[in-house]
């Protein structure tokens, strides 16, 4: 009965998603009524053009963050990466920002198109720095990755003090999703489709987690799956940053819950961890904009503490049950080995 | 003499040591042998008091562990610990004068040089002494870390497997130094050894534990015998008497 | 451990003796801060004196402080890549200094004198300092990479949860906590360098007098216990420095954290990184000074390069965090290829 439980999981977490829905778009500084909807025209327009977009912008913005998480920990091998802190996300800040000061008056198409390339190279860079280490430290890739992505923002942050961008920068690297309306979210559209995407390719990339070999052996085309999953991973990343900020963690936290709930085969985790990662991110919301009613929380804020939290209780779990997350034991002998630097 | 009473520990619920006393007499070498997860290494570290005892007593001489200063046990009673790793870079001359510590504080005078320059002589590391401590073998590291144990000029010298990961010709120098330390200056050493050949060629007197317990003890030639290691360590081996004293036939 | 080949010609050169890259450093920092003083006065003496005065000796202070703390830190925790700064120690300075705006009120809080301030922070700080510390020790296992990452995730925990807080207070109040809480080497309260130089000073002699148990102390718990330095009292003592000597120097200019995203100040990180290679020894004695003299070069040599030289809009701590990123990376790739 091992399949039923993910099912009647994804159900009530479906059930749980579309409540939180509906309470996303009850809530607001103006109180909109259930009869006002269809009557009101102002509440009308208020909904379709406010209410509505903010909530999907957070379900797709989470579904995504949490899906190219899950593509980018089986794309290194390892369960403690997530690309909007490991340098994908501060990449595509990079790249946006030397759009906006080389060429000011850019469409957003550009910034949209120079975000996404930074972005893999961010990825790819990182892959390649990765790639040589043993799978005996799982905890060394997290910490180099989690650096990178400062080493990246610490760039940008220069370029945008020697700019004169530090003030823009501060409020819109933040992920938020109060500035969102109806024709300011539908980028976000497109990191759906990138993890649609990512989805079509789950059965390949669930056998490249057995290693590139195997994976070659069983007849994967394991460049073109490996640069499918990167590019899908970045344009979520990427178009993330540009319309909302960044929101850090849900990539990091999500996948690890999902995978002990339904293991490893991406064609059944993926489903999963794109809802769980829409109900943190739409939850975080909901819950940044009641705490202090009627000012707003960055979500990015929320999500921060929520995800700091859980991602310690991840790297520091005992010991015993790490097997499952597949930690090789070999990391807590590693003290007498001469672990110092 | 050491002494040891009501002593119990355990780890998580899971019990490490069951209400232990023992007497391990002043002089001479004490062997800990016993199979893996006996407690030895536990029973060890509470004397050397690397971990905090829970249940009962342990005096060295006449200080009792957990309550005497630090400074007079660092006078008593010296550790070579198991994974003798360090951080710092250190050279071997440095490290063998931090044996003065408890006794100079970190201000080394006159005397602590010379007690210093002569253990160097006498473990054979004087063209060793610059060498960095990462750029020597396993066995002159060891060696090293007995001299310093050795400066520290207690009646005690505690060491907890100090042969793993060394060749035959390291192990065996190693022992002899130990055990002339025991000879010519009257230490009382107690060891925890994984190779019941090495205790019974070097101990005066072996203590066996298992499960947490005292197995049996006594001098290695009335303590090991065949039935001792099918009871204790479930193996059936065979003792022969050579010159004098019980070896296991592996 | 890989070049045993290469070792016996590299342990016996040692081109200079220590002391006298002692004073080699000291001659340096001295021409740092002769230049920081002289380069471009031109403004009467009577004005620039105490203006520049002010700001030399707060760069000074910060930089020392914040060396020796992270010296200290780095022996305690038997690591050479975290530092109190990167696990969040300096924006627990903000996370106080918020819940002091937020139950007092912004006005209430600027009629509270300087001095009251500083103690209750410093106070508060060396107590939610040493708490941290326990967390981080008990989580970390002594496992290395699992005590420098879970130190990293605890300061972007402390980081979050200082914002969030902030968020909750009234948007003005918000104003004043923000006003207070970016390193500022631009204007310098006189009182508060009194105060808080006083502060480092006490700071400082007592990480000197902690320097042999430390030496001890860097030779692994079981050795320094053996010896007679059980770790868990000297942890308690030092601990106590370190949070005493980084709250006077955050309290004194701000925290070193940049906009807080991701690692922090890897200040103490260069600087520490700079002394092993200096001044190669495992003696405090030499480690400390050293330590606290490259501190102050970077930080006043820094600034007047950032201020005077290149005329840098950026903040000198931006650069100081790309370049220590960096260091950071390498380290601990290098450590890997080891």
């Amino acid at each position: 009965m091992t399949f039923r439980t993910p099912s009647r999981i994804f159900l009530s977490g479906l059930a749980l998603l579309m409540i939180l829905s509906v309470l996303s778009i009850g809530i607001g500084v103006s109180d909109l009524g259930i009869w006002g909807t269809f009557s009101d025209p102002d509440a009308r327009q208020i909904l379709w053009e406010v209410r509505v977009p903010r909530t999907l912008a957070a379900l797709l913005a989470g579904a995504g963050l949490a899906v190219s998480g899950q593509a980018m920990q089986i794309l290194v091998r390892n369960r403690f990466i997530e690309p909007m802190s490991a340098g994908a996300g501060q990449s595509a800040a990079l790249g946006v920002l030397l759009v906006t000061l080389l060429v000011p008056s850019a469409a957003i198409w550009v910034k949209m198109v120079g975000a996404s390339l930074a972005a893999l190279t961010g990825s790819l860079v990182l892959m390649a720095i990765l790639r040589p280490m043993p799978p005996t430290q799982p905890l060394l890739p997290a910490l180099v990755a989690l650096v990178y992505g400062g080493v990246i923002s610490a760039v940008v942050s220069f370029i945008a003090f020697q700019g004169d961008l530090a003030q823009f920068l501060g409020s819109w690297l933040t992920g938020e999703f109060s500035g969102v309306l109806r024709g300011r979210y539908e980028l976000l559209w497109i990191a759906g489709g990138a993890s649609v995407l990512m989805y079509l390719i789950a059965d390949r990339l669930t056998l490249l987690s057995l290693g590139e070999d195997a994976a070659r052996a069983l007849g994967v085309n394991v460049g073109l799956i490996t640069a499918t999953a990167v590019a899908g991973l970045s344009v979520v990343t990427a178009m993330i940053v540009v319309s909302v900020g960044s929101i850090p963690f849900v990539g990091l936290v999500v996948p690890n819950l999902t995978a002990r709930l339904t293991g490893d085969n991406l064609r059944r985790a993926l489903p999963l961890t794109a809802l769980c990662g829409a109900l943190m991110v739409l939850g975080a919301d909901i819950l940044s904009r009641l705490i202090r009613f009627p000012y707003e929380i960055p979500v990015a804020t929320t999500v921060a503490v929520i995800g700091a939290v859980l991602f310690l209780v991840l790297i520091n779990r005992d010991p015993r049950s790490r097997g499952a997350a597949g930690v090789n034991p070999a990391a807590s002998a590693d003290r007498k080995g001469g672990s110092h630097v | 003499m050491i002494r040891i009473s009501g002593l119990s520990h355990s780890i998580a619920g899971t019990p490490i040591l069951r209400d232990i006393d023992l007497t391990i007499p002043r002089g001479g070498i004490t062997a800990l042998i016993g199979p893996n997860g006996a407690g030895k290494s536990t029973l060890l570290s509470l004397i050397a008091r690397l971990q905090k005892i829970q249940t009962g007593t342990i005096t060295v001489g006449d200080l009792t562990i957990g309550t005497a200063s630090d400074q007079d046990l660092a006078r008593t009673l010296a550790v070579m610990a198991q994974s003798s790793h360090v951080q710092a870079r250190l050279r071997l001359s440095e490290l063998v004068s931090f044996g003065r510590y408890p006794w100079n504080r970190g201000r080394p005078g006159p005397q602590d040089h010379a007690r210093v320059e002569q253990a160097l002589e006498r473990f054979g590391l004087i063209p060793l002494r610059d060498r960095f401590l990462d750029e020597i073998s396993g066995g002159q590291r060891q060696r090293a870390f007995a001299a310093m144990a050795y400066v520290q000029d207690t009646p005690y010298l505690l060491l907890d497997e100090p042969l793993n990961n060394l060749d035959i010709a390291a192990a065996r120098d190693l022992m002899s130094l130990v055990r002339d330390m025991a000879d010519t200056d009257g230490r009382t050493v107690v060891i925890v050894l994984h190779d019941i050949n090495y205790a019974t060629a070097f101990a005066d007197h072996l203590v066996v534990m298992k499960d947490g317990a005292i197995a049996a003890q006594g001098r290695p030639d009335q303590t090991v015998s065949e039935a001792l290691l099918e009871q204790v360590f479930g193996t059936r081996a065979r003792v022969e008497i050579l010159q004098d004293r019980p070896v296991v036939l592996v | 451990m890989s070049d045993t080949a290469l070792a016996p010609a590299r342990s016996r050169r040692r081109i200079l003796p220590l002391s006298l890259r002692l004073w080699g450093l000291l001659i340096l920092l001295v021409a740092c801060a002769a230049g920081y003083m002289l380069i471009g006065a031109e403004a009467p003496w009577s004005f620039l004196l105490p203006y520049r005065g002010a700001k030399l000796a707060a760069l000074v202070l910060v930089g020392v402080a914040l060396s020796v703390a992270t010296v200290v830190f780095q022996t305690l925790t038997a690591n050479r890549i975290l530092t109190p700064s990167l696990m969040g120690f300096d924006a627990l300075y903000i996370f106080v200094l918020t819940l002091m705006v937020h139950s007092l009120g912004a006005t209430a809080y600027a009629n509270i004198p300087v001095g009251l301030i500083f103690t209750i922070n410093l106070g508060s700080m060396a107590l939610l300092g040493l708490l941290l510390f326990a967390v981080l020790l008990r989580l970390a296992r002594g496992d290395m990479v699992r005590l420098v990452l879970t130190g990293i995730v605890l300061g972007l925990l402390i980081r979050s949860i200082t914002e969030f807080v902030q968020r909750l207070i009234d948007p003005n109040e918000f104003q004043t906590v923000q006003s207070l809480s970016v390193a500022r080497f631009t204007q310098v309260d006189t009182g508060l360098l009194a105060l808080s130089s006083l502060a480092i000073g006490v700071g400082l002699v007592l990480a000197w007098r902690l320097r042999l148990r430390l030496d001890v102390l860097a030779l692994g718990d079981a050795a320094a216990t053996g010896l007679g330095e059980p770790p868990a009292k000297l942890q308690r003592h030092a601990m106590l420095v370190i949070c005493l000597l980084v709250a006077s120097a955050t309290a004194l200019v701000g925290p070193m954290a940049s906009q807080g995203a991701g690692p922090s100040s890897f200040f103490g990180l260069i600087v520490t990184a700079i002394a092993h290679v200096l001044t190669p020894t495992h003696r405090h004695s030499v480690l400390l000074p050293s330590a606290a003299l490259i501190g102050g070069i970077i930080l006043v040599g820094g600034q007047l390069m950032a201020e005077r030289v290149f005329a840098l809009a950026t903040p000198l701590i931006v650069v100081i965090e790309l370049i220590g990123g960096g260091v950071f990376l390498i380290v601990l790739l290098k450590r890997r290829a080891a």
